[in-house]
């Protein structure tokens, strides 16, 4: 008789695939329904971020960071201020630092919004996608209150932030804060205890304590496998050691255990809004130094001295001390780090950018292996990747 | 048949075409129905999600449907160069074609349908299991791995919620005793079928939604998953006749849950005021209700997994809808209540 030799299925998903999140491109070997091997491909989204930043100033940097992880800029910005202060060893306003635990808050929902709704979504509940997105919107509009801008901000500084939060904005953030609960309890009641969602989520994706730290996981990816790591909590930057606030554990390291993280991290960002509204002091919002904070407007108007400054000690930047930092903070998604080299110009060396999204999607294989097409959708959006910081 | 004169000839020309009208006259209204409730369905679903829907076409966007009809026309038809040509055009004409067909048999009010025949129910179940050959045709021709994997599923789910739908029909077969579609609403004269059959009601419509391929069993068309399943490769009408097809099918199996379960055109009360109002109304109204539920399910559930789907199928709703009948024939048996099936 003769033998037929049975072939697995090649089924090129992505990149233009409504599942495939931006542009991830899996190569999956298929055996019917079953992913048998899911290799992704990475790089279509990449610009060289990491190299332009090295022609660029320090201040000029700033905008790529929003431009990684367009889901959560503004916690990518404080990453790299973070690096550039301790390596000029600045001391910020305390103002300042209140402000960016508020927006490194709001962001952590922003992006927490979006994640629940695109797991909803992929898993085919359309619902949750939008309620959070009219969430998402109203957030955006305090981005753009403080900023200008609803999405790619630019609005940490080194030194401080930009522009000083109006207290109208702080009332409509309150206000804000005390509706929110009830969409979070809209969506806890179609989807927490929704079996059909449980049956989509429960044991899907599982990663043990042991592969999450092997694989470099962090954020909610690792906090589901049960690991207690949070970097506000443990290594506190800004004011985070001045909030309260808990750190949400899973313990089977599931798609379902991290949802739950996840709308729990929201419930606890709502917390430390409220503390931040609370206990917010005045002041200034930025350093005042010539290279770091531009001068007045009104002055630059009238006065040469202030124009002169403006155009050549604020263009110009600060110049960093040589040395070199990593500094970290928990984006949204995990730990965002960045590694920087100064030679004492005013522009960075070396600027490495560590993205949580990228250990996590390594962790694709061994998350689906054996599972069927629909988990792997499951798991691709669990992960929560975003290819704007995988790239690069 | 032997014709022998111009005379009898006229007489069948005439026939047909009197058949014809009446053809027209149902798959007319039929085909703006399903307009209709591709409004309906953004609407509803735009009400759940905050959202406000179409609304810009016409008053309230009520002209939208006919927009999307005139774009679908208006769009290059793009056959795959690997497809199988022949093939890949007839599948969406068969799903279509099969979608309407099913409608001669059903009874919109007493007397008022196309073909009374004695084995209504088992006509419907014959045209139903058929649909499958326009999705399978539509996955193979077009030679896609994601439309193939889209076929495969859809078969298998049809074929699995065939078989509970037929033990759910055979349930009111047994309380009816007859295969005829209106014999079966006029015996729910005195109580509707829901109330007895409750259990069965509800596998029924879960069935149903199974069946016509709509939320939380849409997994052929799993866009996360497989993009757009078995018709991922469809473009411009050929599509637009998949997507005729699909809601014309959620009118169909809503109408036959009405005519199982709701009582068909019959008033809910036995009053001389609900006696007034005629029967399609009441026909009508019912039917939209399970289309709304339709939809409703469509705005709140996530979707099922192939296997979990499977194992619902024939794990959960065969023993039930087995068990069910059982039950049926045993109440039936002792009460001695067992309706004439000869009569």
């Amino acid at each position: 008789m003769n033998e037929k030799q049975i072939k697995n299925l090649t089924l090129n998903f992505g990149p233009q695939h409504p599942a495939a999140h931006g542009v991830l491109r899996l190569v999956l070997e298929m055996d019917g329904e079953v992913v048998e091997r899911a290799d992704p491909h990475i790089g279509l989204l990449h610009r060289g971020t990491e190299k332009l930043i090295e022609n660029k100033t320090y201040l000029q940097a700033m905008p790529y960071f929003d431009r990684l992880d367009y889901v959560s800029p503004m916690v990518q910005e404080h990453a790299f201020v973070l690096a550039a202060e301790q390596l000029l060893n600045l001391n910020i306003p305390e103002r300042a630092l209140w402000i960016r635990v508020l927006f490194d808050e709001i962001t952590r929902i922003l992006n927490h919004a979006l994640q629940i709704g695109a797991q909803g979504l992929d898993l085919g509940a359309t619902t949750p996608f939008l309620w959070l997105f009219e969430e998402r919107e109203k957030l955006m509009s305090f981005y753009e209150a403080v900023s200008g801008a609803r999405l790619h901000a630019a609005y940490y500084r080194i030194g401080g932030v930009h522009q000083d939060i109006p207290d109208q904005t702080l009332e409509e953030i309150f206000n804000w804060s005390n509706g929110f609960n009830k969409i979070i309890n809209d969506i806890e009641g179609l989807l927490d205890e929704n079996r059909i969602f449980k049956q989509r989520t429960v044991d899907i994706g599982v990663v043990s304590k042991k592969e999450a730290l092997d694989w470099g996981f962090t954020g909610p990816m690792l906090r589901g496998s049960g690991v207690v790591w949070d970097i506000r909590k443990h290594e506190p930057y800004a004011v985070y050691d001045k909030v309260e606030f808990d750190i949400p554990i899973g313990k089977n390291g599931d798609c379902y255990d991290r949802y739950l993280i996840r709308m729990e991290e929201m419930k606890q960002s709502l917390k430390i809004i409220k503390q931040v509204l609370d206990k917010i002091p005045k002041g200034d919002v930025i350093v005042d130094n010539p290279r770091i904070s531009p001068p007045k407007r009104n002055n630059m108007k009238s006065s040469m001295e202030s124009l002169i400054s403006h155009f050549k000690l604020y263009t110009e930047g600060v110049r960093v001390p040589e040395g070199s930092i990593y500094k970290a903070v928990e984006a949204p998604k995990g730990e965002f780090g960045v590694f920087l080299v100064s030679d004492g110009s005013n522009k960075p060396y070396r600027c490495k950018i560590r993205a949580p999204g990228f250990a996590h999607l390594q962790g694709l294989d061994f998350m689906t292996k054996g599972h069927q097409l629909a988990d792997l959708v499951a798991c691709i959006a669990t992960m929560d990747v975003v290819f704007g910081e995988i790239d690069r | 048949m032997k014709v022998n004169s111009m005379d009898n000839l006229f007489q069948q020309l005439n026939e047909v075409l009197i058949i014809s009208f009446y053809v027209l006259l149902i798959v007319g209204p039929l085909l703006i129905a399903v307009a209709f409730l591709t409004y309906l369905e953004r609407k509803v679903i735009a009400a759940v999600q905050y959202r406000k829907g179409p609304n810009v076409v016409g008053m309230f966007g009520l002209l939208q449907p006919f927009a999307d009809g005139v774009k679908l026309f208006s769009k290059e038809t793009i056959i795959p160069a690997s497809a199988n040509k022949i093939i890949f055009v007839l599948a969406p004409m068969i799903s279509f074609a099969l979608s309407l067909v099913a409608w001669s048999v059903i009874p919109i009010s007493e007397n008022l349908v196309l073909a009374n025949i004695n084995v209504g129910i088992l006509y419907i179940f014959a045209i139903s299991s058929l649909s499958i050959y326009g999705v399978i045709m539509a996955g193979w021709a077009s030679n896609s791995k994601y439309a193939f994997l889209g076929a495969l599923r859809s078969t298998a789910q049809m074929v699995s919620y065939e078989v509970s739908i037929g033990f759910v029909i055979v349930c009111v077969l047994l309380c009816v005793g007859s295969l005829n579609l209106q014999d079966i609403v006029l015996a729910q004269k005195n109580y509707w079928f829901f109330i007895p059959l409750f259990p069965m009601f509800i596998v029924f419509i879960i069935s149903a939604l199974a069946e016509t391929n709509r939320a939380p069993f849409d997994l052929p068309e799993d866009e996360s998953a497989l993009v757009a399943g078995y018709f991922t490769e469809y473009s411009s009408m050929l599509f637009a006749m998949f997507f005729l097809g699909e809601y014309s099918a959620m009118i169909l199996m809503s109408s036959l849950g009405v005519i199982l379960f709701l009582g068909g055109w019959l008033p809910p009360f036995d009053y001389y005021v609900f006696n007034l109002v005629p029967g399609f109304i009441w026909f009508f109204l019912k039917v939209g209700i399970l289309l709304f539920i339709f939809l409703w399910v469509r705005a709140t559930l996530p979707r099922f997994r192939y296997d979990q789907l499977m194992r619902l199928g024939w794990k959960v709703f065969l023993p039930l809808s087995l068990f069910w009948v059982f039950i049926t024939a045993t109440v039936l048996v002792f009460f001695d209540i067992l309706p004439n099936f000869y009569g």
